[in-house]
């Protein structure tokens, strides 16, 4: 039985949740509510078995539940409140089959851009994702104390200043789903990137972001953005296993054992792409979820269609002109044409300019240095990255560089 | 719900009287206050004048200190305010990118606290 009510608090919570805030149009007190609701499950299931409609129960629970917590509250504003809200709950009584789907516009409003970054992953997590407080705070290394009063406060926010609960209008919409996607990406790479943390609560994190843009494929069917979102995080994610090595140290895609890439989530990475190519607008997650496709369908590092990756990132260049998004190019660049032109794009001063902090950039071009035989330059490169990153696997992957060039150097005449 | 548009300026870089950009400017003032007109709900709206005009008054163990000068003296001050009605942040957020000061400083958006 709990496994079975644990099960339906994460598939179901979301979506009770959303539609408790709707009716009771209070985000707190809805999650009493809901917490209420399966407190109120686990005893009644336990007898009666879990309802043909477990969401349907639950929301009207839920309602009621929170009836009785405004009839409860002591502050006479609160229970003038009340009526008006009993009311509303009462007009929304229980209509059987299946409830309606709020959580487009609590995912909005958990990622509407007046709260900030942290708030909204955090929200985002906690309200449609299927961890706890816990196991959210855990994720993103912070003390749960700490991420409860974030929470606390973008909720106060959202009330106070009023951030509406409902889907953009059209003019809006564009530029907030870029929000939404931009959260759920960001919670995806927490886990796929991180390099500290448990491995248990990172495989957690990859799992919500797989999931969350699932969930925005399931309400926007026609919107090609989830899609390429949806189809980058598979192709991602079925490197999962092969991107960590015995000790637990990255490999770079060349060095990865393809075999290892599952198949599965190639495949459906393949078909969530496909989706959004015939809805035929074009944009940058279809674009880097092409490139990933790209990868994929390469049966080795050495048989990769560079060219075609150029031209990918030649596409994504129009829609996020950033020094990242040309750095990837250059590399591409470097692959398909050798890595003297790579080069000569790294070297331009002003992307050197914008980048002369970041440890990738030296990374990068320390690589590119080691397959022209710069082997000199090469490690200078590799030395300067080093300082630039406190990341211990970044450290030990560089460490492993230098070391292959030193043994190089000592074996080959001209190396160097 | 109301809402506070506070504007603030960085005197450097705003147009002043005589600046081709002044002209547009006040145009563009205009233009704001028949929108927030045509929406038929209240609001009220001034510029107000420079840092440089500011009294600061203090009352501590019933004695009331009075100082020439803004609250804090910064790069960027308060140079006009607007109070609106709107029916969310959404759309004061909408009226807050209309201000035509917002092109050259920035519009900061507060919630009036309901008692």
């Amino acid at each position: 039985m709990d496994e079975a009510l644990d099960l339906v608090y994460r598939s179901e919570r979301g979506r009770v949740l959303a539609r408790l805030i709707a009716v009771v149009k209070d985000f707190d007190l809805a999650e009493d509510a809901v917490q209420d609701a399966f407190v109120a499950a686990a005893g009644a299931w336990a007898v009666s078995g879990i309802p043909t409609n477990p969401a349907g129960w639950l929301v009207t629970t839920a309602r009621r539940k929170a009836v009785d917590r405004l009839r409860r509250s002591a502050s006479a504003e609160r229970r003038h409140r009340a009526w008006g809200e009993l009311a509303i709950a009462w007009d929304a009584w229980e209509t059987p089959g299946p409830i309606e789907d709020d959580r487009l516009r609590l995912i909005f409003t958990c990622c509407h851009p007046a709260l900030s970054i942290d708030a909204q992953v955090a929200l985002t997590l906690r309200s449609l994702g299927g961890l706890t407080t816990d196991e959210v705070a855990r994720a993103f290394l912070v003390s749960e104390t700490t991420l409860a009063q974030r929470i606390v406060r973008a909720k106060r926010k959202i009330r106070q200043a009023a951030i509406p609960y409902r889907v953009p209008s059209s003019e809006e919409f564009a530029e907030r789903l870029g929000a939404v996607l931009a959260v759920v990406y960001l919670i995806f790479n927490a886990g796929y990137l991180a390099s500290s943390g448990d491995e248990l609560v990172r495989v957690d994190l990859c799992d919500e972001g797989v999931r969350l843009a699932g969930l925005l494929v399931e309400l926007l069917p026609d919107e090609p953005e989830p899609l390429g979102l949806a189809a980058l995080v598979h192709f991602q994610d079925s490197r999962r296993v092969a991107r960590i090595d015995d000790e637990g140290q990255p490999l770079t895609l060349e060095e990865q054992d393809r075999g290892r890439w599952d198949a599965g989530q190639v495949a459906a990475g393949g078909e969530l792409l496909a989706r959004a190519r015939r809805l035929d607008r074009p944009g940058p997650y279809q674009l880097k979820a092409a490139i990933a496709a790209v990868h994929a369908g390469a049966r080795s590092a050495d048989l990769t269609d560079w060219a075609t990756i150029v031209r990918l990132y030649d596409n994504l260049l129009q829609w996020e002109p950033t020094p990242v998004v040309q750095l990837n190019r250059a590399v591409a660049v470097a692959m398909a044409q050798g890595p003297a032109t790579g080069l000569a794009l790294l070297d331009e001063p002003t992307l050197a300019g914008v980048l002369v902090d970041y440890h990738l950039y030296h990374s990068t071009r320390a690589d590119l240095l080691r397959r022209d035989g710069r082997a000199r330059e090469a490690a200078a490169a590799y030395q300067r990255a080093r300082r630039q990153t406190n990341n211990i696997a970044e450290h030990s992957f560089l460490d492993r560089r230098l070391k292959e060039l030193a043994e190089s150097a000592e074996t080959a005449p001209y190396g160097g | 719900m109301r809402y506070m548009l506070i504007i603030h300026n960085d005197p450097e870089l705003h147009p002043v009287p005589g600046d081709p950009a002044w002209d547009e400017l006040m145009a563009g003032y205009a233009d704001f206050s028949k929108e927030l007109a045509s929406h038929g709900r209240p609001f009220i709206g001034d510029p107000l004048n420079g840092p440089e005009t500011a009294t600061t008054v203090r009352v501590r163990n019933g004695e009331t200190l009075t100082v020439d000068g803004p609250f804090a003296e910064t790069k960027e001050w308060m140079s006009g305010f607007y109070i609106i009605e709107c029916d969310d942040l959404d759309q004061a957020l909408a009226a807050a990118a209309m201000v035509p000061s917002a092109k050259y400083g920035s519009v900061e958006v507060r919630p009036v606290a309901e008692m």
